[in-house]
Formats: C-alpha cells, sequence, structure tokens
C-alpha cells in the first residue's frame, strides 16, 4: 500500500504505524466523563471512506489524516494532521 | 528416450543426479523432470491419500504429481515440483510418501479403503470412541498421508529482499510477455519482466511454431536481446510474481541459486522482490486442465501440451504409442508433434464430426476415453465403445484454463466465457491488464497483438508516449475446442484434484449430501486445497458440481485465488530478519568500556545492558550485586544510563506541551530546575515516569524508561501536531547523542570534582541541572537527581567522548571507592527506595496505585485527567504499591506471588494482589519486595500470605511501606 506523505511523497504503507479514526476530536476539559468515554473507546466499523491517522514513523514523523477507502484499500488522500 | 536431435538442451555436457538413489545423465537445459522423462521414467512419487503412483502431468509450476524431495541434511527440500527443478551436478532428488519403495509401496493397501476415506471421511468415520482419536486414528491417518518430510536443522542459507521500481512490469514472458515488454522499453518505459522458467520465452520454448518465417524460439531470443539492450530493462528469470498487493505493488521471488548445489559464496539461495509499477501487464499464459476418468492418474498420462513440450523443447520422449485424447483443435498439434518425433499415434477426438487436423496417425472421431489400464504406468486405453489401444503415452487436452489468479488477489471474480469455456478474469486489479493467453486469447498471432497494445497501453497510461509498432508475422493456428470435463465410468478413480487425490465421486457425494456452494464442496471435499492450489483442478471440479447439482457453471459461480501463485519458502519472506537480524541489538556508547572491566550483560528490550561486573573470588552473581549495592550506599557507584529515552522538547510552547503530556506541573519549574514526572494514557492508566529538566525557558530534556522510548517519542509528536497544533514547539530524539551516566552514592560528590573543569554546580540543590565541562573542555550536562535515594548526580556527555569519560571518571574515583554497578544492583537500590519501574508500569496501574495520586494536577487539563477519575480507577479496593519484608533473613519472596489474606484458601477470587518485585536487599540483610495490594495502605504493618504454588513457596510476610530506607530523603539532600 501507498501512502501520499504530503512531505515525502508516495511511500510504502511499512513506513507507517496507523492508530485508527482521525475524525474523534479531544473534548474540552469540562465535557462530561461519557464524553471522554466516547473519545478514547468506541469507534465506528467504517465501510467505506475512513479518515485515519497515520504516522510517518520511518520517515519525517509527521502524523497525517489519510483518507482510505476500507473496502478497497484506495487511497483518496493524505495531509498533514496539523492543517 | 532422447530424440536424437533437437530440442534446447546442451548436448555436449552432462550432467549427474540420482533419483532414489540410482544415477542418470541429463544435460544443462534440462529440468528433473524432462531427464527422468528422457530416461522413460514415468513414475515419481506416490499420491498424498490413497498412495497410488503417479507421475507428471504439467511442464512447469502447476504441476500436481510429481512432487520429490530434493537436497539432504539442512538443505533437504519437500514438495520440490520435478517440473520445474533444474538439474545440476550431484542433484540428489528421491520420491516421496511410498514405503518401503516407490515400485512398491505398502501404504497403497489404504486404495482398499478409499471407500471409507472419501470427501470429509474425517467427520463421519473414526467418530468413536473419541478417545481413540488422538491416540489411534489421528496417528495412523497421518503417517500414511502426507507429502514430505521438512528439514530437520537450520536453514544454512540466506535470503535477501530487494525493491524493484518500473513503469511497467510484465509478468511472463511467453508471445504475450516479450511483445508487452518490447511495445513498453521502445517508449522508454522502464520495464522489468519476470518469468518462473529459467530460460525465458514460454510457449515459444515448448511449440513448434514460427514467427516471422523462421522457429519461434529464435525470435524469442532476438526480442530477450533487444530487451536487454535498453539500459531501463531489468529481463528476471526464475522469478515468480507470487501476489498483488494495493497500489501497484507485487510481491515476487527469485530463485538465485536453487539451480545450483549450494549458493555461492555471498549470493542468497532466494529473493524476495517487492515490486512497485505504475503499469503491470499479466501475461501469464493458460494451463491446460485435464479431463477426469477412470484412472487418468497413471503414470504415462500427461497434459497434451506438457508432453509435446518435452518433446519439443527437451527433446525426451517418455514412450512410443501414444493416445491423444482432445476435446478441441489444440491436441492434434501434439499428436502431429509426437508423429514427427516417431512414436505411433492414436487421436481419440471427443467430437463427432471434427476434421482430422494431422496426417499419419489414427483417428477415432467422436471417441472417449473410458478408463486407463495399468499397474505403475500405462499400457492400455479403453474407450466408452469397449475398444482398447494399447499405449505407453496418453496425452490429454481439455482445454485451456487462463491463468487468471493473479486478478483475483483483491477479490474480483474470474467470469465465464462460453465460447472458450474457460474463465476469463474478472474486473480485476486496477493497472493490472490481462494479455495474450491470460486473457483468453489462444493463438500465437492473437497474443502476439495482444501482448503489443496491451504493452503500449500500459507505458502511455505511465506517461509515456508511443505508436503501435509493426507486428512479427505469425499465424492463428486452429483452436476450437467443445468442453468436456468428464467421462461417467469409474467416478472413485476418476480423479479431478490429483495433488489432494479428489475423485469425482468425491464431488458428487458432497453434491448429494447438500455442499451446492462452491465454496462448501471445496472446503468438504477439499479441491484446490492443496500446495497447486487446484491449478488444474479447479474448473473441472466446478463442471463435475454444477452437473451435478443441475446448473451451469456460471450458476455454479468459482472459488477464488490468494497469494502466493505458487509455493514460497518462508525463508524468502523473512529475508534477513532472522537470528540477530530479527531485532538488531542495540549497545550503549559504554559497553566496550563495560565489557573490558568483566560486566555481563543482559537484554533489556533491544539493549544489551550492564548486568552486574563480577570480580575474582566472587562466587556467584549475588556477591557481585551485594557488593555493588553495599558500596553505592557506602562510598560511591556509577552505572551506565544511557539507554533510557532522552527527548528535547524546545520552543515557545514547549511548556505549554508538556503540561498536556505530563499529569504534574511542568511550566511552573524555573529554568535550572529538575521535576519527576508522570505520563498518563488518555484512558487514565500510568503511560511512562521519567525526568523533565528544564535547561531554559524555552528547552527541556526529558528521560523515559528504556522501554517506553520510542512509545513516548510517537506520544509527544501526536500530542503536538494532532491535539496541540498551534504551538510553536519541536520534539527531537536525542537518546543515542549522550553518554549518560549515574553517579551515585555518600562520596560521588568528591568522585564528580575529579572530573568537573569547575565543581561549583556541585553545590546546586537536589533536582538541579547545569550546563558544565568536564576533562578539560569536553561539555556535559550534570543532573542532580537519585534513583538509588542517594546523595546522586546524572553526567551526560557527548556519545563518542563515553568511554574516555568513564577512564577519568574511574580514575578520579578511584581514592573514593567508586565501583560500577550493574542494572541488578540497580534494581535493588529502586526496591529499596520504593522507585516503581517496569513490574509496576504494566499499562494496568493508576497514579494513585503507584502512590503518586497527589501529583495529579489540579489546574490544568493534561492528557488521562478525566479518565483517570472514572470510578473504577479510583475504587479504594485497588491493588496499590506497598513494600514487603521477609520475616528473617532465610524466607525467601519471589515475583509473581498471589497475596491472600492469611487463613484464606487459595484461589483466583480471593488473590489481593501480587508480588512484582523482589530482592535480597544486602542492606536489609534479608528479602524485601514491592507488591500490588488491595487496600494496601492500610495493611503496613499487618501480615499477607505470600502464595506462590508453583514454585513451592507459601508463607506469611509483613506488609510495609514501599520506601524501605531513608523516607525523609536526608541521604539524597545531602
Amino acid at each position: 500500500m501507498l501512502i501520499p506523505c504530503p512531505y515525502c511523497g508516495e511511500r510504502g504503507a511499512d513506513e507507517f504505524t496507523v492508530i485508527g479514526a482521525a475524525d474523534p476530536m479531544r473534548p474540552e476539559p469540562d465535557a462530561p466523563m461519557e464524553a471522554w468515554v466516547e473519545y478514547v473507546h468506541v469507534r465506528d466499523n467504517a465501510f467505506g471512506p475512513h479518515r485515519e491517522l497515520w504516522h510517518h514513523v520511518h520517515g519525517c514523523r509527521q502524523w497525517l489524516v489519510v483518507t482510505r477507502d476500507t473496502r478497497t484499500h484506495a487511497v483518496h488522500g493524505a495531509e498533514a494532521a496539523r492543517r | 528416450m532422447r530424440l536424437p536431435t533437437g530440442g534446447l538442451i546442451d548436448r555436449d555436457r552432462t550432467i549427474r543426479f540420482t533419483f532414489d538413489g540410482k544415477a542418470y545423465a541429463g544435460h544443462p537445459g534440462d529440468t528433473l523432470a524432462s531427464a527422468l522423462l528422457a530416461h522413460g521414467v514415468t513414475l515419481m512419487g506416490r499420491s498424498f491419500k490413497y498412495h497410488r503412483p503417479r507421475g507428471v502431468w504439467g511442464l512447469g509450476s502447476e504441476e500436481p504429481n510429481a512432487l520429490v524431495e530434493l537436497r539432504s541434511g539442512a538443505r533437504r527440500e519437500p514438495n520440490t515440483r520435478a517440473t520445474v527443478a533444474e538439474l545440476y551436478d550431484g542433484l540428489e532428488a528421491r520420491s516421496q510418501n511410498r514405503w518401503p519403495a516407490l515400485g512398491f509401496d505398502m501404504m497403497a493397501v489404504t486404495q482398499a479403503f478409499a471407500p471409507m476415506l472419501n470427501a470429509g471421511f474425517y467427520y463421519k468415520t473414526f467418530m468413536w470412541p473419541a478417545a481413540f482419536w488422538e491416540k489411534l486414528y489421528e496417528p495412523l491417518i497421518r503417517r500414511a498421508a502426507g507429502l514430505g518430510r521438512a528439514p530437520d536443522a537450520p536453514d544454512p542459507d540466506r535470503y535477501e529482499e530487494m525493491h524493484g521500481f518500473c513503469d511497467v512490469l510484465v509478468i511472463g514472458s511467453g508471445p504475450a510477455g516479450l511483445a508487452a515488454a518490447l511495445a513498453a522499453a521502445r517508449t522508454g518505459a522502464r520495464v522489468i519482466v519476470t518469468d518462473e522458467d529459467a530460460r525465458m520465452g514460454g510457449r515459444l520454448l515448448a511449440d513448434r511454431a514460427e514467427i516471422n518465417g523462421a522457429p519461434a524460439h529464435l525470435w524469442a531470443g532476438q526480442a530477450l536481446a533487444e530487451l536487454a539492450a535498453f539500459p531501463g530493462v531489468t529481463l528476471l528469470p526464475r522469478t515468480t510474481v507470487f501476489g498483488v498487493f494495493d497500489h501497484g505493488t507485487y510481491a515476487a521471488v527469485e530463485r538465485v541459486s536453487d539451480h545450483l548445489a549450494a549458493p555461492p559464496e555471498g549470493m542468497p539461495r532466494q529473493r524476495a522482490w517487492h515490486i512497485r509499477a505504475r503499469r503491470a501487464v499479466l501475461a501469464a499464459g493458460a494451463l491446460e486442465r485435464p479431463i477426469a476418468f477412470a484412472g487418468n492418474d497413471l503414470p504415462g498420462i500427461m497434459a497434451a501440451s506438457a508432453l509435446r513440450g518435452y518433446v519439443n523443447r527437451y527433446a525426451a520422449l517418455p514412450g512410443r504409442r501414444a493416445v491423444v485424447f482432445t476435446a478441441g483443435d489444440d491436441g492434434w498439434r501434439t499428436a502431429a508433434d509426437l508423429r514427427d518425433a516417431g512414436a505411433e499415434v492414436t487421436v481419440v477426438d471427443a467430437r463427432p464430426g471434427a476434421p482430422a487436423l494431422a496426417r499419419g496417425v489414427r483417428h477415432v472421431a467422436g471417441g472417449r476415453v473410458a478408463r486407463a489400464h495399468g499397474r505403475l504406468a500405462l499400457d492400455e486405453v479403453e474407450l466408452t465403445t469397449g475398444q482398447r489401444i494399447e499405449a505407453d503415452l496418453l496425452a490429454v487436452a481439455g482445454g485451456w484454463n487462463p491463468t487468471v489468479n493473479l486478478t483475483s488477489h483483491h477479490g474480483s471474480k474470474p467470469v465465464w466465457n462460453e465460447e472458450l469455456s474457460a474463465f476469463l478474469p474478472g474486473a480485476g486489479i486496477p493497472g493490472l491488464t490481462p494479455a495474450g493467453a491470460a486473457a483468453g486469447r489462444l493463438t500465437l498471432a492473437a497474443c502476439l497483438a495482444d501482448g503489443a497494445r496491451a504493452g503500449l497501453e500500459a507505458a502511455r497510461q505511465a506517461g509515456f508516449q508511443g505508436q503501435p509498432l509493426p507486428l512479427p508475422s505469425a499465424e492463428d493456428e486452429p483452436a476450437a475446442i467443445a468442453p468436456l470435463f468428464f467421462v461417467p465410468g469409474r467416478a472413485s478413480t476418476s480423479f479431478v484434484d490429483f495433488q489432494n487425490d479428489v475423485t469425482a465421486d468425491d464431488i458428487a457425494l458432497a453434491a448429494r449430501e447438500g455442499f451446492r456452494s462452491v465454496e462448501h464442496a471445496k472446503r468438504y471435499t477439499t479441491l484446490g486445497m492443496a500446495t497447486d492450489q487446484g491449478k488444474t483442478a479447479n474448473v473441472v471440479g466446478l463442471a463435475i458440481l454444477a452437473e451435478q447439482t443441475g446448473r451451469t457453471i456460471p450458476e455454479t459461480g468459482t472459488t477464488m485465488f490468494r497469494p502466493p501463485y505458487t509455493p514460497v519458502s518462508i525463508g524468502a519472506i523473512a529475508g534477513h530478519h532472522v537470528g540477530r537480524g530479527f531485532r538488531p541489538t542495540r549497545r550503549t556508547p559504554l559497553h566496550g568500556w563495560a565489557a573490558r572491566n568483566g560486566a555481563s550483560f543482559v537484554e533489556v528490550g533491544p539493549w544489551l545492558r550492564a548486568e552486574w561486573y563480577a570480580r575474582p573470588g566472587e562466587k556467584g552473581w549475588r556477591d557481585s550485586v551485594d557488593r555493588e549495592a553495599l558500596n553505592v550506599r557506602a562510598n560511591a557507584g556509577v552505572c551506565d544510563v544511557s539507554t533510557l529515552g532522552k527527548i528535547e522538547v524546545v520552543g515557545p510552547g514547549a511548556a505549554a506541551l508538556l503540561d498536556l503530556v505530563y499529569a504534574n506541573d511542568i511550566s511552573t519549574l524555573k529554568p535550572g530546575r529538575i521535576r519527576y514526572g508522570v505520563m498518563l494514557r488518555e484512558d487514565g492508566f500510568v503511560m511512562d515516569d521519567g525526568t523533565c529538566a528544564r535547561l531554559a525557558a524555552d528547552r527541556f530534556f526529558l528521560t523515559t524508561t528504556t522501554a517506553n522510548a520510542g512509545k513516548v517519542m510517537q506520544h509527544l509528536e501526536f500530542c503536538h501536531q494532532v491535539l496541540l497544533p498551534h504551538l510553536d514547539v519541536a520534539v527531537l530524539s536525542v537518546t543515542d547523542a549522550w553518554a549518560q551516566v549515574s553517579v551515585a552514592g555518600p562520596k560521588s560528590r568528591e568522585v564528580l570534582r575529579g572530573v568537573l573543569d569547575d565543581a561549583a554546580p556541585l553545590a546546586l540543590p537536589h533536582m538541579s541541572v547545569a550546563e558544565v565541562t568536564v576533562c578539560g573542555g569536553t561539555p556535559a550536562r550534570l543532573y542532580r537527581l537519585s534513583f538509588s535515594g542517594e546523595l546522586a548526580w546524572e553526567v551526560g556527555v557527548p556519545a563518542e567522548c563515553g568511554e574516555a569519560f568513564m577512564e577519568r571518571l574511574m580514575a578520579a574515583g578511584a581514592p573514593h571507592g567508586l565501583a560500577p554497578y550493574g542494572t541488578e544492583a540497580l534494581g535493588v537500590l529502586r526496591i529499596e527506595k520504593g522507585h516503581p519501574a517496569g513490574g509496576e508500569l504494566k499499562g494496568q496501574t493508576t497514579a494513585a496505585d503507584l502512590g503518586l495520586g497527589r501529583m495529579l494536577s489540579k489546574r490544568k487539563d493534561f492528557i488521562g485527567r478525566v479518565l483517570s477519575q472514572r470510578p473504577a480507577l479510583v475504587d479504594p479496593a485497588r491493588p496499590v504499591l506497598v513494600g514487603l519484608r521477609t520475616r528473617d533473613a532465610r524466607q525467601v519472596l519471589r515475583a509473581g506471588a498471589h497475596l491472600l489474606e492469611p487463613g484464606a484458601a487459595p484461589s483466583t477470587g480471593n488473590s489481593l494482589g501480587h508480588v512484582t518485585a523482589a530482592c535480597w536487599s544486602p542492606h536489609l540483610g534479608r528479602m524485601i519486595g514491592l507488591a500490588l495490594l488491595s487496600g494496601g495502605r492500610d495493611r503496613h504493618g499487618t501480615r499477607i500470605r505470600v502464595f506462590d504454588p508453583v514454585r513451592d513457596g507459601d508463607a506469611e510476610m509483613e506488609v510495609c511501606d514501599p520506601v524501605f530506607l531513608d523516607p525523609e530523603g536526608s541521604r539524597t539532600r545531602a
């Protein structure tokens, strides 16, 4: 699989680690406990395009948001997580 | 026999080899199969389940039958297809799965039990008594069935990994592959061409055909020469593309040295390729399929295209009287080639009205072979009419299966084509274009044209310009086919899957028992599940299942192919990642010094760390460790702590980032000071601990535990880039930049005075940091902090100065009794001081469990803040850190022991916790330990039962505060 790193170009997936969904946002400090449980433990099992956090750990060490179709592994793009 | 002329073999040279101990000779260019066939040897193995005699069926890697064991000792290799094993001088080959001999196999009695061993037999027979299954039936079956023997010594060979990049990958080098490669290469594209065979050219080497008016193999030679002259073209013979992965990544294995007795010096046995291709052309050809009839597995019965390949390419004719049983025009080509080689030929063409396509052969129009007779080899062919023909060769032309395997590696199903009676590639894989026979173009001219088209198209899609060039001239040979899969008769010996011994009967039985789905029937009968993945078997099996269930083939569907296309040795996949190469050893900058000074080493993750430094006269490791630990408490010791993770966090946003990462406050830390810090995971558990030194307002230096260095670095980058991207801060790993030692003990200040250029920073208070120079100008950092509970500093010097600094430090420390100590003494000192480490920081403990609850900041947000307060993590019954003290010097305490209320029955439910660390404390003269104990803080001073049934430990001990030594910290602050 190739990840189009915005800093390094297309690189093999073996240079990266992935931790899963990119969209759950860390709650505000005063958010209720339920919001934190949701953020840490609850994930959708996407069937189709999925925004994921990948870390170019053996490359530029940037965290990326990669949009990957979970059905086909087609990668629709990657951008820096820091935006 | 070997024909007097012809063939692409080097008759001037002779290669000697043995098969089952008997000596034979062949020529360069031969495979084991062709050389044996040239000697008239057709019996090469016994089948998997019924031990039936088997010989060669095919010409290449699709071979289901002729599996042999090659080489001996550590290089013994079972289940090698004789059809792809190249000859080399001294090759030893043995047949498999027979006892005592290939010609006389006692195990062949299993054929008598065939009715009991049919599809799904292991679900139905041998059911009871249950105990007999494991003790009797399974060992018996396992002994009787199975193929070769795995080697029993470690693999002596090296394997390597290679990355290839190209614009167009061409898989296969037959007519379509060569045409595609030429078309692509002429546009200037970078091209990689792979072929399984040692010699490239595919069917051009095996068929008598003409291109541009000359034998086709000559054109193949010219095409290869032209390709080799392009700087951007790589030709990879002996290379199988076995898997297609995402985004144009192709996995291949190159058999670099398998055609030699042993790999030459410095060469690998095999090389795994990861090829990244913008576009690929699948020119993998097609495989001829068998027809199921009684006894169709006898040696001497071969695929018609394979038999003519042996005749044309190897000049090997393994018989005299041949029958060609064909369902289409293609069998007639074999008939003509056999005739010209001198054989007596009868063509049995299943099509009643089909014309004879060759002269000089007998023709039985509309005939069908009902049964083959013979014991160890074919001697008679019986037709459905009862007519019998004496024959030692039977060539079967059942039609072609395009080699679509790679196109279904991403889940795309092949599609049935009525006209060709074959499965063609379905939607396939983006960027991978099938061409030639793999795409259903089954004639030479069509293959050349389709290949050229596909090659040019692939190059254009990869961004290159080019126009179609004139095609070489060739003919379209007759290629009509009338589907024929099965001749009804004795279905119990009508084999469909030769390698797994699956018969037409088995498939019919599966259908009768309701396994109508092709996927179910496959698993029930094991059709197509052998090492050849049913390359020859699947379509025939499917056709029989379709007929049995009253459906058409497209209605029945097909199973899919998965990687690998052919078996791949684990060694090739592992590459150099074996032994030490699996995880390279990390050595600290002080490793050499430690080794010279008597250290023995212990693996800590990837690191080697000094565990103790033995001295003459010490009787065991405890003597060394006790001495080292006592010396730290009495004088001074030095310990290599270079393995700790070291990270610099730099920039105006550094303090804000660290405030989020650490559970305690960091932004309030003053420049020049150090704070012990604890990090939580977002789920509230402790992730790591360490120290945080503020070198300047915008520069921090953190240490992590050795084990978590990588994880913490990644976590910091996550927190910065994902959670706090607005912060202006950089995070740098500097672990390898520093050699760092801890100098600890009451005399450590005197020791350091001897190496510091200016001793003034030694007056700084506990938890201070200073930039200093040592040994006459070497820059260094001095951190006053203590893990041992003694007056202590850590000194960091540039890694390359580490060993020299160590020598100077030891010299300066000699008058003060300075001695090195290893990780064991370090462990003793930290247990005596009650510091949590690996056994306690295990990912299931909270800061409060470890007695660090007060560190959690109340004035800021931090990772893990909210979930560290969830009910389960603040439950008062949670096991918390306590000390354990044995009652006398003889009592033994071991990590891992469970803790029970005195008098309570030992059970998992009654366990109150466990011992996380234990050691002999030379300071206290007894064993002590740390434990996680439910309600532990209220149990100080009480007794607990320490229960360790695995190692016969069961004793009561005293629970105490985890800090055994100097709880006020006066020694540290001295």
